[in-house]
């Protein structure tokens, strides 16, 4: 249970002015200069002293990942940040709060993240469909601008630092990290094979680091309350605070800031006013964004949400999007859907995830109506299987693990459904 | 050097080889679609997938992946072989069954796998996608449904071509390539797509449903098109050459082969003289061997030494130059020139006219300085070398007019008289680079003094000096001293003297001149040098002999006999040698290898296949005279640069389509 003074993101609400001035009055921008003034390594070791994993759904451990970058970037190579407001993941909705309450926050991060891995200049690239939300943060560096805390000095710290926000064209493969460097560069997003890693050759062939928003968001208060502040939240492992996004058959769906590993019976009691029609009514959530295999009622209720702790469920926090479906949810298509979804999104570029997306969905499709053999399930498990890690990037995994999830967990459904189909055939007399 | 394990067996590996070159140098072999060695890693079609340790727990795409010291290899595991199984059902799902209508059936990449890495029965119950053809010109046709995406033709158009006129449009299974605009693809090479295509969704337009593989027989062939001397494979069936295909020769052409190469065998079955003719009251009319060598002896009798004249074309076997050379040199002389295009410089010493860089090594040239050339056009495969040179950081000069050439190139405008006042980017860019070269064009040569100015400005920079000839045959001969004092034009000014000209298949000179004198035409098709020919005896083509062709850089290659020539035609040495039995000059050989001895023995170079050494260049004496004069480039019409080319369907439109934007409406099928 979080209190309110540990909360990071004041604002989340947007109750107050998300102008620079309601900005700073919740603290933003208090002194960067001295924070910077701590050095470039002080800042790195701080976060990972703090136990941050990255928020945009991998959590790998952001400090250890800002100390890949060069530590004497030389002037033909300089080191960049790229910071990822893509959001596209169905069921994600962080970062838009973020961005559109508390942008001050990201560029603030921003600046303190890019000066310690001695980057000469920030990208934010920011959904195509965020309109809205683009207009306030074109709108935020601006404000930063003029008030000297981005370009040379930036905020008196004697760093000269640029941010730009670059708007995507609504496509949701560019949220994966080296597609969304393609994209900047204007070419067709495609993610890039790895190694070499962005920290070896990412922008422009220059030493890059790819971080969420949150991440980057939370780095100033971070430094501001110590690595030991946020540490004592969560498990271990999987500390800090965290952004949910509760949507689905609850009460009241929300964005809500609450501790790491905070159990999901506590997070939606609390937060989203229970279940629609009672925890009985439960019928399955899916944890962290559609990528990641739905948990049944029975075994997510008491169970910590955190990395390790969805992990141990075969699933994921991923972004921490929690969908939850009650008993009016037809599982099946809900499944199918995002199956579609995948098709639409891959890219197009590597085999597996080209032809198996499009192949599973139609199994998925015709699964729905029980228009299938029951080998057909093995069959949509061997292939979601042959797409599993054959891929260059992650769509592949994200395609396959959804139906992976609905076949280990509701295979009595899917099999109910097929028999019913398969109803008995009618010969006429002869 | 690092040492990996594949499968057990520990071998070194190069630096900076991949895990794939690791598998094959350990003689495994790993399936793969969209790994070539020439172009980029794409790593999409994730075929070549191995399990490799350390590393994540799964499947790694090899071709990929670098070789690093201490890897373990695993290209057999049952993880691996799962992991092509789907790999090749996901590939096949949505390609067509369409093998047994299919051109590329029999030589597929795809067949051939799935025969090998696949399970041998689908799964798949859904429908097939289907895609529209896409258009790419005259020499590609689209069967966009079989495509698998491999994107091995966007990255040649982009990489090799220099033309970024193929990509992909959509995405996921909508994916589809297509040509900009689904316009032809407007470079000289695009037939090249075809070769590198491992399916059967970019095939060949002229080529289509004309003939199986397992039908043709194939002999290793020389190419006459350019003077790059292409490695090429005759394919032909019965008596018709179908079509012509390169050969992998790393010094010359690496695997490519223009279009102009590809496409020209069209012609070696049109507009064809297949008899021999005699012109009697002003009309050329049929004979038969025996008449029309009665009439040259007649017309020969007596002749002295400088009566008698010869031209030999740019497509000729060095052989036939040869022969005829000794039957002049039998009537005492030495009126015998092979550069029909009035080009003048010294052919005293073979590296004051070959392209003494090579090839291959004008990639690594630090600067090169183009005169009066346009390679492009004039040798499209030392284009790409050169092309691959800059995109290393070499600088470009050019004199001549500014043309595409597929990379940047500074401008030093078009009149050969920049040659004496060079700006100082040019020696700047020189100064200190070994292996820089000056390239001179036969479109700088037509202006006299233009070779010495070339020669001094090369030396003066301190570069290697290359000539870039554009015909197959006119290195060697120049080898064997076909070249007369004074050029085509001297031989111009004897016209009215001469008793006989004997024109060895040229066809790109203006004969006009020649019009009263008595001409005699060995060749293969009716073109141009046949107009005032007064008697014709029909020739064999390229692929109808057994030939000696030595390339611009020097390197002797043989091609091999890959059908009859047509009709009463014959080889075109046969023809000389019977002829010099009724002129009672007698050739002292009577055999191809007799001709060849006699060959090697007068010159010991064009005995031995590849390339000699014939020595430093010596230098030039005597101060470099003044040029001036605009660069006018040899070639007018890249497709139709020889009677060959002249007379094929497929080059004709090329030329028409590609060059002068007509456009032609092709029937849906």
């Amino acid at each position: 249970m979080l209190d309110d003074k540990d909360r990071i993101f004041t604002n989340l609400y947007g109750f107050q002015d998300w102008g620079l001035k309601g900005a700073q009055a919740r603290g933003d921008w208090d002194d960067t200069a001295a924070l910077m003034a701590r050095g470039q390594d002080a800042i790195i070791e701080e976060i990972k002293a703090s136990g941050l994993r990255g928020r945009g759904g991998a959590g790998f451990p952001t400090g250890m990942k800002w100390g890949f970058m060069p530590k004497e970037p030389t002037p033909g190579r300089p080191n960049f940040l790229v910071i990822n407001a893509d959001e596209s993941e169905p069921g994600s909705c962080k970062d838009r709060e973020i961005i559109r309450h508390d942008p001050h926050k990201l560029i603030e991060g921003a600046l303190i993240a890019g000066f310690a891995m001695r980057a000469r200049a920030a990208y934010i690239y920011i959904r195509g469909e965020f309109i809205r939300e683009a207009e306030t943060l074109f709108a935020a560096v601006q404000q930063a601008y003029d008030a000297g805390l981005l370009g040379k000095n930036a905020a008196k710290s004697g760093y000269d630092f640029d941010l730009f926000v670059h708007r995507g064209a609504g496509a949701y493969i560019c949220g994966e990290e080296t597609a969304m460097l393609e994209s900047l560069e204007g070419k067709k997003g495609m993610p890039r094979l790895k190694p070499p890693f962005p920290a070896g050759a990412g922008l422009y062939g220059c030493p890059t680091t790819v971080n969420n928003v949150e991440s980057i968001a939370v780095v100033p208060t971070i430094l501001r309350r110590g690595a030991s502040w946020f540490k004592s939240f969560g498990r271990e492992k999987n500390e800090g605070t965290k952004l949910f996004q509760i949507s689905g058959h609850v009460n009241r769906p929300c964005v809500v800031e609450d501790a790491m590993s905070v159990p999901f019976r506590e997070l939606i009691e609390r937060h989203a006013g229970g279940i629609r029609g009672g925890w009985d009514n439960l019928l399955a959530v899916i944890p962290g964004g559609s990528s990641v295999p739905l948990v049944p009622a029975a075994q997510i209720i008491d169970a910590p949400m955190d990395f390790d702790g969805l992990r141990d469920l075969q699933s994921g926090l991923g972004t921490a999007a929690v969908i939850v479906m009650d008993k009016s949810t037809d599982v099946v298509k809900a499944i199918a859907r995002i199956s579609y979804f995948y098709k639409h999104e891959s890219c197009g570029q590597c085999t597996p995830c080209r032809e198996g997306t499009g192949w599973m969905w139609r199994v998925m499709e015709r699964l729905v109506e029980g228009n299938a053999a029951l080998e057909e399930i093995d069959l949509l498990w061997d292939v979601t299987k042959q797409v599993e890690g054959h891929t260059i990037c992650a769509l592949g995994d994200a395609a396959a693990w959804p139906i992976q999830g609905l076949i280990r967990h509701f295979r009595p459904e899917l099999e109910r459904r097929i028999r019913d189909k398969q109803a008995p055939t009618l010969e006429a007399a002869e | 050097m690092p040492k990996v394990k594949v499968d057990g067996v520990e071998i070194e590996v190069p630096q900076g080889a991949t895990v794939l070159q690791a598998c094959e140098l350990a003689g495994k072999e790993i399936p793969r679609f969209c790994y070539h060695e020439r172009l980029s890693i794409a790593g999409n079609c994730r075929m070549c997938l191995v399990e490799v340790k350390p590393g994540p727990p799964k499947p790694q795409a090899s071709c990929a992946l670098p070789a690093s010291d201490g890897q373990e290899i695993s290209t057999m595991t049952p993880l691996v072989k799962k992991a092509r199984e789907g790999v090749m059902e996901f590939l096949l799902i949505n390609h067509p069954l369409d093998c047994p209508i299919c051109d590329q059936g029999g030589e597929c990449d795809l067949q051939d796998q799935a025969m090998a890495y696949g399970r041998g029965h689908s799964r798949f119950a859904e429908n097939k996608r289907a895609v529209t053809e896409k258009y790419m010109g005259p020499v590609v046709k689209t069967v966009m449904t079989r495509c698998i995406q491999c994107t091995r033709c966007v990255r040649f158009a982009e990489e090799v071509a220099g033309v970024e006129e193929i990509g992909a449009i959509n995405r996921g299974e909508n994916m589809e390539i297509t040509s900009y605009l689904e316009g032809a693809v407007t470079s000289e090479l695009s037939g090249n797509v075809v070769d590198l295509c491992p399916v059967g969704a970019l095939v060949s337009k002229p080529y289509s449903f004309e003939a199986r593989p397992w039908e043709l027989r194939k002999v290793p062939a020389i190419d006459v098109m350019d003077a790059v001397g292409t490695n090429i494979r005759i394919d032909h069936r019965f008596r018709e050459v179908m079509r012509a295909l390169p050969r992998v020769n790393e010094d010359v052409n690496e695997e490519w082969a223009h279009d102009k190469t590809r496409h020209c065998v069209d012609g070696l079955v049109r507009n064809r003289l297949d008899r021999p003719w005699v012109r009697r009251d002003g009309r050329l009319q049929p004979a038969s061997w025996e008449q029309a060598f009665a009439v040259i002896a007649e017309r020969l009798a007596g002749a002295g030494g400088d009566e008698v004249a010869a031209i030999a074309g740019d497509l000729q076997d060095l052989e036939s130059v040869f022969a005829l050379k000794a039957l002049l040199r039998a009537y005492g002389s030495t009126l015998h020139e092979s550069r029909q295009d009035g080009a003048l410089f010294d052919a005293s010493h073979p590296r004051a006219y070959r392209f003494n860089s090579t090839i291959a090594g004008i990639e690594t040239a630090p600067a090169i300085l183009l005169i009066g050339t346009n390679p492009r056009w004039e040798a499209p495969l030392v284009n790409t070398r050169i092309r691959k040179a800059v995109k290393a950081g070499a600088k470009l000069f050019r004199l001549g007019e500014a043309v595409d050439l597929t990379y940047p190139v500074e401008e030093l405008g078009e009149d050969l008289s920049r040659l004496g006042s060079l700006p100082d980017a040019v020696s700047d860019a020189f100064a200190g680079k070994e292996n820089a070269a000056v390239i001179v064009g036969m479109g700088a040569l037509l202006q006299p003094g233009a070779y010495e100015a070339a020669r001094a400005t090369a030396a003066a920079l301190g570069a290697t000096f290359n000539l870039l000839h554009t015909a197959a045959s006119r290195v060697g001969a120049l080898d064997v001293g076909f070249a007369a004092e004074g050029g085509v034009e001297a031989i111009r000014a004897r016209a009215g003297a001469l008793k006989a000209l004997f024109l060895l298949g040229a066809d790109e000179m203006d004969t006009s001149a020649f019009a009263e004198t008595f001409t005699v035409y060995i060749g293969t098709h009716g073109d141009r040098g046949v107009r005032h020919a007064d008697v014709i005896l029909p020739g064999a083509a390229y692929t109808e002999k057994h030939g000696t062709y030595v390339n611009l850089e020097g390197r002797v290659q043989l091609s091999e006999f890959a059908v009859h020539p047509p009709g009463e035609a014959r080889e075109d040495w046969t023809i000389l040698r019977a002829l010099s039995d009724v002129l009672g000059k007698r050739l002292p050989f009577d055999s191809l290898s007799e001709l060849r001895a006699a060959m090697a023995e007068e010159f010991p170079h064009l005995g031995t296949v590849g390339l000699s050494d014939p020595g430093p260049l010596p230098a030039l004496t005597g101060a470099a005279p003044g040029v001036a004069g605009t660069v006018v480039y040899p070639i007018e019409d890249f497709y139709l640069t020889n009677p060959i080319a002249r007379a094929s369907p497929t080059l004709q439109r090329c030329s028409a389509e590609i060059l002068h934007g007509e456009t032609f409406r092709e029937a849906a099928e």
